[in-house]
């Protein structure tokens, strides 16, 4: 690895895997289940991700030695709101249309768990190119298993993926839905969404015994 | 041990300037980017009205806008009038698709004689449309759309929008499949009296055939959004009705 040393690379790395936001670590549930009852919805919301914690906790690690420790959670409460408020009001002057697909996820990128996470757990502790690269890592890890999730989801619930049929009709009955298949809507409502995620949390621990906490 | 950074004083000083900072940025931000935010609204309007009088460039499946670039042009060749109505009186006005639904309701406080309504006629291929936009609240913030009819009260066409509705399930009101299915449903029953649409959980006509039952099939998992738009349909469309009986009658 030229660009990356060893140690950098497992800042990406972990996080996909072993280390997981939501998997293992159980963070940005919230986000998890609230979103992806379709495709594009969870894709989107990952990328939105990538660029506030990307950016975030570049910002954080920055300013990490002249934050007031007793306020630092205000602190960088008030980055990610602005820089969230920053981005939907370029967006929403210069791409309308995409804004309007993000409009419902602003807040939700606010309220994200995982961001504050990292920046309490990381950034304020590390330089700026490392904290970006964890930033990077963590929002892939968060993407993987919200693509995952909403995959499932909307394939099950609705019998499309990024909207587009791969089932067949299920009005006019074509494809597999000609013999009997029927959509099963439950996997649209946020239980089912938590179903998922649980079953790739026993998937993980399953082949990855060293994940499992001794009681 | 103590360090600078956790005094008192420091941390006043600090949290002082990082309101002042961050205020002014985005302060300079918003007033900054605003003109073009309201005219990328404003067009987007246009875009409504004419999606909702069929002047849109949808493909097999998708609600796709006529452009941009075209929407104002288009917007003065199709729609041939704005009025807007006042206690009963129609009135010409060309700003009439900028009055802020939202506002305007607020300021009437519930009484529907202060109300400012604005009705668009647009024409196409010798056909008349009525346009009417509707506000109304959804599960999470609001929901609005634009409904064309003809002189019956019969709908010609409809285009939805909301705020922050669950992608997936309430957002789906803005997909074809749920505003196509507007078409052509009658707003008043069999003795003209007004009834509106319901959209309806467990109709017994899912492929929406029979279009005089006042009722459209329902988004599964979308109840509150649904009912926000069955509600919205009643009361704002309920105020045109005298509008379309005097236009019969005369």
């Amino acid at each position: 690895m030229g660009l990356l040393s060893k140690k950098d690379t497992k800042l990406i790395t972990d996080p996909l895997a072993d280390n997981n936001p939501i998997t293992i670590q159980v963070l940005g549930i919230c986000s998890a289940l609230a979103i992806t009852a379709e495709l594009k919805a969870s894709i989107v919301m990952s990328i939105s991700v990538l660029f506030v914690l990307g950016f975030g906790n570049v910002i954080i690690s920055l300013m990490r030695n002249i934050i007031p420790s007793k306020i630092r959670i205000i602190v960088q409460l008030t980055v990610v709101a602005a820089l969230v408020i920053i981005v939907d009001q370029v967006l929403k002057a210069f791409a309308y249309e995409l804004s309007k697909t993000l409009s419902v996820f602003i807040g939700l990128i606010i309220t994200n768990c995982i961001i504050m996470g990292r920046f309490e757990a990381f950034a304020l502790a590390n330089g700026p190119w490392k904290s970006f690269l964890d930033g990077i890592g963590n929002s892939l890890g968060y993407g993987v298993i919200l693509i995952i999730v909403g995959f499932f989801r909307e394939l099950l619930g609705s019998g499309t993926l990024l909207g587009f049929p791969v089932l067949g009709d299920p009005i006019t009955k074509t494809g597999l839905y000609s013999i009997g298949y029927e959509n099963n809507g439950f996997m649209l409502l946020s239980p089912m969404a938590l179903i998922v995620v649980g079953i790739i949390i026993w998937v993980q621990r399953s082949r990855n015994k060293a994940l499992v906490e001794d009681h | 041990m103590e360090n600078k950074t956790d005094k008192n004083s420091y941390t006043i000083i600090f949290a002082i300037a990082m309101v002042i900072v961050v205020g002014a940025l985005l302060a300079f931000t918003a007033s900054s980017l605003k003109p073009k935010i309201s005219e990328n609204q404003r067009i987007e309007k246009q875009q409504n009205i004419l999606y909702a009088m069929g002047v849109n460039d949808n493909d097999e499946g998708s609600a796709v806008f006529v452009s941009t670039k075209d929407a104002p042009e288009l917007f003065d060749k199709y729609i041939s009038k704005q009025l807007v109505i006042k206690n009963g009186t129609p009135e010409e006005n060309d700003k009439a698709y900028l009055i802020d639904l939202k506002k305007d309701k607020a300021a009437a406080g519930g009484d529907p004689s202060k109300r400012n309504l604005p009705l668009f006629i647009g024409e196409k291929d010798g056909v008349t449309y009525y346009i009417i936009p509707i506000y109304g609240k959804g599960l999470w913030d609001a929901i609005w759309a634009y409904v064309s009819v003809d002189e019956n009260m019969v709908i010609k066409g409809a285009y939805f929008d909301h705020k922050g509705e669950t992608p997936g399930l309430g957002a789906n009101i803005k997909q074809r499949y749920f505003m196509d299915d507007f078409i052509g449903e009658h707003l008043l029953d069999d003795n003209g009296n007004f009834k509106g649409v319901t959209v309806a959980k467990g109709n017994a006509d899912p492929t929406n055939e029979d279009k005089t039952d006042n009722e459209v099939d329902a988004i599964a998992g979308a109840t509150i959004t649904g009912d926000g738009v069955t509600a919205m349909i009643k009361s704002d469309l309920k105020l045109y009705k005298p509008y379309f009986d005097n236009l019969k009658n005369n």
